[in-house]
């Protein structure tokens, strides 16, 4: 991954450095294998968007990893949007047997909590508000 | 999660609920802050023990350790459900000191959003080694549509727990439970005030059906 924008850094270029991760990348990885490549470049100030997002699990084990990071006037945690899903989602264990899982991939985005700002978000848009700090 | 695993799980989950009936299912109330989950549980448990589980307050993350009320007896319809309540931290994915720095000092601000924090995560491990079921609290006055609770919903379903949303503040103006309806149909909805304590038989009798 190219170096990270630091936004506290004065030399650094003047922008929001976004991240697109395929979901081919995301395929062999471990869940803290993402959730570190997550976090890391949420820390350096990026904005992360996943073509597939997280399984439940993974989003449930970003959460408590991403509190366990939070220090006063450094790290205030994440913002994180996805698409709400779909009423005729099928989540019985015989639907995701069925291939129920790979249909739920969503496209997810993550940044740092005092720089993105959801400003919209219905089961087909995600309108957010990027800053630089 | 590979698909033997997962299959593997659910038996096993199946299985262990299948041999534990004589033991109270655990119950954990979920839902994001100051949606009312210890208003909630302090009702509960009132209802029916007599004691109350914990601080209510409307500064958020008034609830920062998960705290356990066993064998709450209720009863509907001349049979007994005994159930442990689980009042949980409210989850969130980010947490500023700033937030608190209106209603206390800097120092007991930051003291607050560590012990927050840890309480999420906290809050967390319940619900993925530690609960049978799950009451998800929403304040009815509040859009539902949030990552937050899109995301816990996803991951309750996903371990295929029972869970029933609660539409609390119904007493407030601005109180919509169609909102909440709408954004989750999959799951029944139950409307509420716990503070004014309305709606608590149609409480008491999903509580009953769903965790009995």
């Amino acid at each position: 991954m190219p170096k990270a924008t630091n936004p506290d850094d004065p030399d650094a270029p003047d922008g929001v450095q976004i991240d697109l991760i395929s979901g081919e990348r995301m395929d062999g990885m471990a869940t803290m294998e993402k959730i570190r490549m997550i976090l890391d470049g949420v820390h350096d100030g990026n904005i992360v968007i996943l073509e597939e997002g997280l399984t439940p699990d993974e989003e449930s084990r970003l959460i408590e990893v991403t509190m366990a990071e939070i220090s006063p006037d450094e790290f205030n945690g994440i913002e994180i949007e996805t698409y709400p899903k779909s009423d005729t989602r099928d989540s019985s264990l015989l639907g995701r047997i069925m291939g129920g899982e790979e249909a739920e991939a969503k496209l997810t985005v993550i940044g740092p909590a005092n720089q993105i700002e959801t400003l919209h978000k219905d089961e087909t848009l995600i309108s957010a508000l990027v800053s630089r700090n | 999660m590979g698909l033997f695993t997962e299959l593997k799980d659910s038996i096993s989950r199946a299985t262990d609920r299948l041999f534990s009936e004589q033991e109270p299912k655990r119950i954990g109330i979920y839902g994001p802050p100051n949606a009312g989950k210890t208003t909630l549980a302090n009702r509960i448990a009132r209802d029916w023990t007599g004691d109350a589980i914990g601080a209510e307050s409307h500064v958020p993350h008034e609830t920062r350790r998960a705290r356990r009320k066993e064998n709450v007896e209720i009863e509907r319809d001349g049979k007994t459900v005994t159930i442990d309540i689980v009042d949980t931290p409210g989850v969130t994915t980010k947490v500023d000191y700033e937030e608190f720095t209106d209603e206390m000092d800097e120092e007991d601000a930051i003291r607050r959003s560590r012990e927050a924090t840890e309480g999420v995560a906290e809050a967390m491990h319940w619900l993925r080694e530690d609960v049978d079921g799950v009451i998800y609290v929403l304040d009815s006055a509040e859009d539902p549509i949030t990552q937050v609770n899109t995301m816990l919903i996803g991951i309750i379903e996903s371990r295929d727990l029972p869970v029933l949303i609660f539409a609390n503040k119904i007493d407030l103006e601005e109180s919509s439970v169609k909102r909440i309806e709408d954004a989750f149909p999959q799951h029944k909805t139950v409307p509420l005030s716990a503070k004014e304590g309305d709606n608590m038989d149609e409480v008491y009798d999903s509580i009953a059906e769903y965790f009995g």
